[in-house]
């Protein structure tokens, strides 16, 4: 699973990948399932090195739309650790990289959100709501963000 | 660059050996 190249190299790079198997580690899947409610494969999680989910990954995806995936948990991660401007850094990485993405409007949307938790100008808002009437217009992150202005 | 994922099994090592890298938790029933 995952043979794409450009999967690998990222997961090899900026994960520990571990794989718990529904009947060959039939315990460890059982116990990290309740733990994390993962209740269908495959299920992808992206935990950080406190044990805490980040990002859920349901159901298979083709390789482009499985990488902006993971490319969006990496970003959702810095945020949690509260590096806004790394996570403001690797949104727009995702959104520049996978445009055609369901990964895309989101990244929008937190791009905005990052740059304004590291500088805690409301511009940086009001700037994405902007971005939003020019592009992913119907995507449920435009309603989010069409509060900002 | 790795030719595959190099899967571990342990999720409990995995994050204590982590460091800068998140751990990829995957739940899967693929053939093996």
């Amino acid at each position: 699973m995952y043979p794409d190249p450009r999967v690998v190299d990222f997961v090899t790079r900026h994960f520990k990948p571990v794989r718990v198997h529904v009947k060959e580690n039939a315990a460890d899947f059982k116990r990290l399932g309740e733990r994390f409610t993962a209740q269908w494969t495959p299920t992808t999680l992206i935990v950080d090195r406190t044990g805490t989910e980040r990002h859920r990954i349901e159901g298979f995806l083709p390789a482009q739309d499985f990488l902006s995936q993971l490319e969006l948990g990496v970003a959702k991660a810095a945020f949690a650790r509260k590096d806004y401007a790394s996570a403001e850094r690797l949104y727009r990485e995702v959104l520049e990289r996978y445009p055609e993405t369901d990964a895309a409007p989101e990244a929008q949307y937190w791009t905005g959100v990052s740059k304004y938790r590291a500088t805690n100008d409301a511009a940086a808002l009001k700037a994405t709501s902007e971005a939003f009437r020019q592009r992913y217009q119907d995507s449920t992150w435009a309603k989010k963000a069409s509060v900002w202005g | 660059m790795a030719q595959q994922i190099q899967w571990g099994r342990d999720f409990d090592a995995a994050l204590e050996s982590a460091g800068d890298k998140l751990v990829l938790l995957d739940f899967s029933a693929a053939p093996m």
